[in-house]
């Protein structure tokens, strides 16, 4: 028993239609940890957490999630896991707390739904019907429904699409709580910073494989990259260096201006700049 | 003075179970009651268009067909059958396939909720509004066009296994449609000329005998036809059975046919109900 795994992957492979979605992913998930999936829109993500979820057959490859193949999963197994699909649903004429008090009862040990609709901030959506929700309200309820189980393991496919920047700080907030009492939660997203702020480890997925597996500050040896100094001249020209050693830079540059460097920074590549350059672009 | 603090009462955490199946199933139900009746349209569709049908042709025919009966008594009972083929078949084909395109499918999908209560779900949905739908319809029958409800228990019993089977084969094949579509909007594109087509040849609208041999034939195949013969022999004066294609109302035939049908049916939904859109793989 792999128990410290949440999910393993090996050689896991999918195509439709003769193109491969998915060709060749390897993926391991510790218990307990968050971990973030990103890649460019067809890089094969959403197929790849799909397969994990039990909704898309593989062609080939082992997949391991909670100890099962989710193709044929272990009889408690779709309640130990939580889902928030791409995209919103929408219940039609059923109100947000209706649809939250009915998924609920499909859980043996489902979570209180008037605290989780308030957790997710639809208290004051809970009679509203889900069809007038708003974009971001209807990815809350999506959340809402996908946490209303107390999963251990929670799939989110791009949840914050829709977010106005205060909903994704909230959302993040709710996911820093769900990773603290031992959820483990597989997050797919194209916001960079919110890799950086919630996961624990990144795996970037190109073209249908992982390209590399490491922490937000590691990824593309992101820690060794030479830093930018920038400043000014006392002319106002902006000047700025690459360094290895930013550091001695900047104490020879305050020699030299004799005290307070104009227009001083110093800046290291951000994981988006590191994220694009796997990705092959500039 | 010493106050012994009492120990706060243990805060027992007893995981609420979850509803055994019946209770899953009559939970479901009772959601899919509940947006039924929310959506007007549906209601006012799937309820009215009988009642409106049967007031518009008894205006316009009020000819005799038969000794002692009216063509407004032969209309109400291809109208009942009609009305339950409304509500399973129309309705599910219609509605399934917007629900699978909202996601209400997958999102279902990825609970531990057996996958049969969704349809158990529908099948109360339907039953509760088939019942009412009916009950309605006879009523208005009863007192505006001299509709005589069955006198026997014998009739009653007749009606009752007809309606029941009638409506069991066009759940399943409602179901089994639903899949056809691609979208939520080309649901009623494919099941309502389907539905219409069948009316016509099954002897809805017109009176079945008068419909030439070849068209008889075609519906003969289809459950509609066998559920409008079925009611005539409820409804309708045993000596109108001389009427009927086959020199009587056959309800063996009706009962084999319909039976042929649920089987039909259950199998399509086995083998072809999808969860998901295509576009979603």
């Amino acid at each position: 028993m792999h128990d410290e795994l949440a999910i393993s992957v090996r050689g896991l492979r999918k195509s439709y239609g003769g193109n491969p979605a998915v060709a060749g992913v390897d993926l391991d998930v510790r218990r307990g940890e968050v971990f973030a999936l990103l890649g460019p829109n067809g890089a094969g993500k959403t197929t790849t957490v799909e397969i994990l979820e039990g909704y898309r057959q593989r062609d080939d490859g082992t997949v391991r999630v909670l100890g099962s193949d989710p193709a044929d999963p272990a009889p408690d197994w779709r309640s130990r896991v939580g889902i928030v699909l791409q995209g919103t649903g929408e219940f039609d004429e059923l109100t947000v707390a209706e649809v939250v008090h009915h998924f609920a009862g499909f859980y043996a040990g489902a979570d209180d739904p008037d605290k989780v609709i308030e957790r997710v901030g639809l208290a004051g959506k809970a009679r509203a019907r889900t069809h007038t929700l708003s974009g971001g309200q209807k990815r809350r309820l999506d959340v809402a429904l996908g946490i209303i189980g107390r999963p251990e393991l929670l799939f989110l496919d791009e949840p914050t699409t829709g977010f106005d920047p205060e909903a994704r700080r909230e959302f993040w907030e709710l996911i820093r709580d769900l990773s603290a009492a031992g959820t483990t939660i597989v997050l797919t997203t194209h916001y960079l910073d919110e890799a950086e702020t919630l996961a624990d480890r990144v795996g970037v997925i190109s073209s249908g494989r992982v390209i590399e597996v490491a922490t937000p500050a590691q990824l593309g040896n992101r820690q060794d990259a030479q830093a930018t100094v920038s400043w000014r001249t006392p002319d106002g020209t902006a000047q700025s260096a690459q360094s290895a050693t930013p550091t001695a830079l900047v104490a020879e540059l305050a020699a030299r201006f004799g005290g307070e460097v104009p227009g001083l920074t110093v800046t290291r590549p951000t994981l988006e700049d590191i994220y694009l350059r796997m990705i092959g672009h500039r | 003075m010493s106050t012994t603090l009492k120990p706060a009462a243990p805060t027992t955490t007893t995981a609420p179970r979850r509803p055994g199946p019946l209770a899953l199933a009559a939970r479901q139900g009772r959601l899919e009651i509940r947006q039924f009746l929310r959506s007007r349209e549906s209601v006012v569709f799937t309820m009215g268009f009988p009642i409106i049908m049967i007031l518009i042709f008894a205006a316009i025919f009020d000819d005799e067909i038969g000794p002692g009966v009216s063509y407004t008594q032969y209309f109400i009972t291809g109208m009942i059958a009609t009305g339950l083929m409304t509500v399973s078949f129309q309705n599910l084909g219609i509605w399934i396939p917007i629900e699978r395109d909202r996601g209400v499918l997958k999102r279902l999908r990825g609970t531990p909720m057996p996958k049969w209560v969704y349809f158990a779900g529908k099948v109360i949905m339907v039953v509760a509004i088939g019942i009412a739908e009916t009950a309605l319809l006879l009523a208005v029958s009863v007192a505006l066009f001299d509709l005589e409800l069955p006198g026997t228990a014998a009739k009653w019993f007749t009606f009752a296994w007809v309606s029941v089977l009638g409506v069991t084969a066009c759940t399943l094949c409602g179901i089994a449609i639903s899949s056809l579509a691609r979208t939520a909007r080309s649901g009623s594109a494919v099941v309502t000329p389907v539905a219409l087509v069948l009316q016509f040849i099954s002897g809805v609208f017109f009176v079945f005998t008068s419909l030439p041999s070849w068209m008889q034939q075609v519906a003969a195949l289809f459950p509609l036809k066998w559920m409008c013969q079925g009611l005539r022999s409820v409804f309708l004066p045993d000596a109108f059975g001389t009427q009927e294609p086959g020199g009587s109302f056959e309800l063996g035939r009706v009962a084999l046919v319909l039976a042929a049908w649920c089987v039909i049916g259950l199998l399509l939904c086995l083998g072809t109900f999808r969860w998901t859109t295509r576009r979603d793989g």
